[in-house]
C-alpha cells in the first residue's frame, strides 16, 4: 500500500494553528507530562510495563491501560539532561564493564538510585516486555527480572538473515513468522489479563491501532516534507523530539494530535520557504544512532557550515520500522495484523541492515543529499558494524562524500570535541573543494565561512 | 615581492612556511610546543619571517592549520590539516593519490583526487597507538633522541613483538623487554612494526592507491618509511619538506586567497621543495 502525501493532510482545523505550534516546546511538555504520570503510577495502582522502543507490542499494553516505561528513553534523557555520567559510573562502580552499552549502565545506575531520575521518579513495573530485536534487550530484561522481581516476557522475533533476501509483505516466510509472533502475542495477552485482572477489549485494541495508523501517516508525511529545500527541520535535532513523541505516545490521542499539528506546522514552513537554518548550504543524511549527550553540539558543528541533516535512518530504526509506508494495521484483524506488522518491522530492523547501502542510495536521491555522515558508537558495535562497507559503497560507487565519526549514545567520556570538530571541518572543506554547495553563496574560500 | 604564510599548530610542534608570489618556499620554521598555542604560533611565524628577511607587513595572507589552527590569531583563515596535507602532498608529488601523515598524536590516511582535493580520509580515533606518540614513549624508555630511533631499529636482527595496543602501556612493555635482555634495536623494531601495522590498516580503509606520499614528522624516520613500504607493497614518496607539508598546504590556500586571479600550476614550490 502506498500512502499519498494528501491522505493525512489536515483539513478542518483553524487557520493559524500551524503558526502557533512549537514542536519542540510541545514535545517537551508531552515528555514532562509522561514522566509526571509515571511518577504517580504506583500510588494510583496503575499497571506499569517496562518496554523497549523496538518490537514492543505497545498497542496491546495500551489497550490494557498500562503506564509505559521506556528504559532506553530514560537513559537517553539522562544524556540530554547531562547527568548520564553519574548513572553510568554508579553501574561501573558496581562492577559493570566499560564495554557494556551505556543505556544499560544508565538504567542499572537508575536502579541503584532506586528510580530517582532527573525527570522524576520511575515507577516499579508490574511486567516487562522485551524482544530479541537487540541481543542486549534479553540480558537487560534479565536484570529487571532478578533485581526488581518483575516478570519478563521475551518476544522471539524472527529475523531472516539469508544473503540477498528481503522480506515482502504477505510472502510465505513473512506469514509463517507472523503466526509465530501471533501465538506469542496471545500468550502476552493472557499475561496482561493476569496482571490487570481485565479481559482484552478487541475494539479498544483496534482503536489504539487506528491511532497508530494515523500517526504513521503523519510521520511519513513529516519525513517527506524534509525533501524540500530548504529542509524545514533538522532530522538529528528536531527529528529526535518528533521520534520521542512517536514512541512514547504511540497509539495515544496526544500522539495523534502532536503529529497532526507537526505536519501542519511543517507544511506551513515549507509553503513559506522557511528552512531550519537561514542559509542551507549542504544537505546531509545521518546514519547511525545519535550522541544524545552532545547532539546539540554536533548539530551546531554542522550547521555552522550551513549543513542540515535532511534525513536519518535512525528515524526509521528507532521507530521500530513503523515509518515504512506499507506498515499499517488492519484494524479488522487487530491481533493478527499486529503480528504481521511486528514481523515486518523485525525483518526491517534486523535483516535490512544488509541492505543499508541500497536504502541510503535511494535516500540520497530522495533528499538531494550532498553527503552522508556515519556515527559509530562505543555502546553498540552491532549497529556500527556494517558502516565501513556502507561508507565504502557510498563513497566509491556513488562518489558521494562521507564522514565517519565516533562517540557514544550517552557516555560523555567518548565525546572528543577537538577530534570531532576537526573531522567535521575537513568533511566540509572537501565538500567545498568539490564545487561547494549547489546553491550560490558569497563565501568562496576553503575554510569555514564567518 | 609579496608573500603568504601557513602555520601548522600541531600537538607536539608548530611549523610555519612562507611562500612568495610564485609559490616558492622562502622560509620555514619549526618550534616545539609550549604551554600557549597562541604564543608558539606567533613564535613560529616570526622565526620564518626572520629567516625570509621580511616583515609582517610583507605577508598578505596567513592561513592556520592543525589542532591549534584557531590559535593562529593573526591568521585570516583556518583549514584542517587533513585538507592541508593533501594539498601540500599533491604539490610536492603531483601523482599523489594517497597521503599518509603520521604526526605526534594523529595518524591520517587521505585519498586525494589529481587536483589535490580530499576524496576520503580516516584517522585514529580515541587512541594514540600507532602515532608519533608511540615513538615518543620508546624514546623516553630508551633514553634516546627521537631522531636516532629509526637508524637503530634497522640494525635489528631479531625483532620482538610489541603486543600492547596502548601507548601508555607500551613504555612498560619496552622496559620489560629490555629487562629480559632483548637488544634495544630489536625492541625498537618491534615498536616500529606495531606502528606501521596500525597505520597500514588505517590506510587500507580509504584504499591505498599509488602514488603514496608520506608526510608528517615521523616520515623522517627511515625505519618507518621502510616498514610502511613493506606493509603497503608500494614505494613511498618522502620529501625533505614532508614535515612541513601541512604548513605548506595552508600557505598554498593562503596564496589562493591572496592571489586569486592566478590559479595556475604550482611548479615553483615543487622545485624549491625538491619533490618529484
Amino acid at each position: 500500500m502506498t500512502i499519498a502525501m494528501s491522505q493525512a493532510t489536515p483539513a478542518d482545523h483553524p487557520a493559524g494553528d500551524a503558526d502557533s505550534f512549537d514542536p519542540r516546546a510541545e514535545g517537551q511538555r508531552l515528555i514532562k507530562d509522561w514522566y509526571a504520570s509515571l511518577e504517580t503510577a504506583n500510588e494510583r495502582g496503575a499497571p506499569v510495563a517496562n518496554i523497549f522502543v523496538m518490537g514492543n507490542a505497545i498497542e496491546i499494553l495500551r489497550a490494557f491501560d498500562f503506564e509505559l516505561v521506556f528504559p532506553e528513553i530514560n537513559s537517553l534523557q539522562t544524556g540530554v539532561r547531562k547527568t548520564s555520567e553519574e548513572y553510568i559510573r554508579l553501574s561501573e562502580d558496581y562492577g559493570m564493564s566499560p564495554d557494556v552499552c551505556s543505556y544499560v549502565k544508565a538504567d542499572v545506575g537508575l536502579m541503584l538510585k532506586k528510580g530517582e531520575h532527573p525527570a522524576g521518579r520511575i515507577p516499579r513495573a508490574s511486567l516487562a516486555v522485551a524482544s530479541n530485536m537487540c541481543n542486549t534487550f534479553v540480558k537487560w530484561a534479565e536484570i529487571w527480572e532478578r533485581w526488581l522481581k518483575i516478570p519478563a516476557f521475551v518476544l522471539d522475533l524472527p529475523g531472516q538473515r539469508a544473503a540477498g533476501w528481503e522480506v515482502r509483505p504477505g510472502d510465505p516466510q513473512h506469514m509463517a513468522d507472523s503466526r509465530w509472533i501471533e501465538a506469542q502475542y496471545r500468550d502476552l495477552i493472557d499475561k496482561c489479563e493476569a496482571v490487570t485482572g481485565r479481559k482484552l477489549d478487541l475494539d479498544r485494541l483496534a482503536e489504539v491501532e487506528e491511532r497508530t495508523n494515523t500517526m504513521v501517516r503523519h510521520w511519513n508525511n513529516v519525513m517527506e516534507l524534509n525533501r524540500h529545500c530548504p529542509a524545514p527541520y533538522n532530522a538529528m535535532l528536531d527529528g529526535l523530539t518528533f521520534i520521542g513523541i512517536m514512541n512514547v505516545y504511540r497509539g495515544a490521542p496526544e500522539g495523534v494530535e502532536y503529529m497532526r499539528r507537526l505536519e501542519e506546522h511543517l507544511r506551513a514552513k515549507v509553503a513559506r520557504g522557511e528552512g531550519r537554518v537561514s542559509d542551507e548550504r549542504f544537505r546531509l543524511l545521518f546514519s547511525g544512532t545519535p550522541c544524545y549527550v552532545s547532539m546539540r553540539r554536533l548539530v551546531e558543528l554542522f550547521e555552522a557550515w550551513g549543513g542540515v541533516f535532511a534525513y536519518s535512518d535512525y528515524l526509521t530504526f528507532a521507530a521500530g520500522g513503523l515509518d515504512a509506508t506499507d506498515i499499517l494495521y488492519d484494524t479488522a484483524r487487530p491481533i493478527e495484523s499486529l503480528a504481521e506488522v511486528t514481523a515486518l518491522a523485525a525483518h526491517r530492523g534486523l535483516s535490512h541492515q544488509f541492505f543499508a547501502h541500497e536504502r541510503l542510495a535511494q535516500q540520497i536521491k530522495d533528499y538531494s543529499a550532498d553527503g552522508v555522515v556515519f556515527h559509530g558508537i562505543k555502546s553498540c558495535r552491532f549497529v556500527s558494524s556494517g558502516m565501513a562497507d556502507t561508507r565504502e559503497f557510498i563513497t566509491r560507487r556513488l562518489d558521494i562524500p562521507t564522514l565517519y565519526i565516533e562517540s557514544d549514545l550517552i557516555d560523555p567520556r567518548y565525546w572528543s570535541d577537538a577530534q570531532i570538530k576537526n573531522r567535521v571541518d575537513a568533511f566540509f572543506e572537501a565538500l567545498q573543494q568539490r564545487g561547494g554547495p549547489k546553491r550560490k553563496h558569497p563565501h568562496q574560500g576553503i575554510g569555514r565561512p564567518e | 615581492m609579496k608573500y603568504v604564510a601557513g602555520v601548522d599548530v600541531g600537538s607536539t610542534q608548530t611549523k610555519a612556511v612562507i611562500l612568495d608570489e610564485n609559490r616558492r618556499i622562502v622560509a620555514r620554521a619549526l618550534v616545539d610546543m609550549e604551554t600557549s598555542m597562541t604564543t608558539v604560533a606567533d613564535d613560529a611565524f616570526r622565526a620564518a619571517l626572520a629567516q625570509a628577511g621580511i616583515g609582517e607587513a610583507d605577508v598578505l595572507y596567513v592561513a592556520g592549520t592543525g589542532y591549534g589552527r584557531y590559535n593562529v590569531t593573526f591568521g585570516r583563515e583556518q583549514v584542517t590539516e587533513i585538507t592541508c596535507h593533501a594539498r601540500g602532498a599533491v604539490t610536492l608529488f603531483p601523482n599523489t593519490r594517497t597521503v599518509i601523515d603520521i604526526g605526534g598524536q594523529d595518524t591520517k590516511a587521505i585519498r586525494v583526487a589529481p587536483d589535490g582535493r580530499v576524496e576520503d580520509f580516516t584517522m585514529n580515533d580515541k587512541c594514540a597507538a600507532g602515532t608519533g606518540r608511540f615513538l615518543g614513549a620508546a624514546s623516553y624508555a630508551l633514553e634516546m633522541p627521537l631522531s636516532d630511533l629509526g637508524a637503530l631499529a634497522l640494525k635489528s636482527t631479531n625483532p620482538v613483538r610489541i603486543t600492547t595496543t596502548c601507548t601508555v602501556f607500551a613504555e612498560s612493555e619496552i622496559i620489560s623487554h629490555l629487562a629480559k635482555g632483548n637488544l634495544p634495536e630489536d625492541v625498537l623494531m618491534g615498536v616500529h612494526r606495531a606502528i606501521a601495522s596500525r597505520c597500514a590498516s588505517l590506510a587500507q580503509r580509504v584504499g591505498v592507491v599509488a602514488e603514496v606520499t608520506f608526510t608528517g614528522g615521523v616520515s623522517r624516520n627511515i625505519a618507518m618509511v621502510k616498514l610502511l613500504e613493506e606493509e603497503l607493497g608500494v614505494p613511498l614518496n618522502v620529501s625533505p619538506e614532508a614535515h612541513f607539508c601541512g604548513a605548506l598546504g595552508a600557505a598554498l590556500f593562503a596564496h589562493d586567497r591572496a592571489f586569486a586571479a592566478e590559479q595556475t600550476e604550482e611548479p615553483a614550490a615543487r622545485a624549491a621543495a625538491g619533490g618529484a
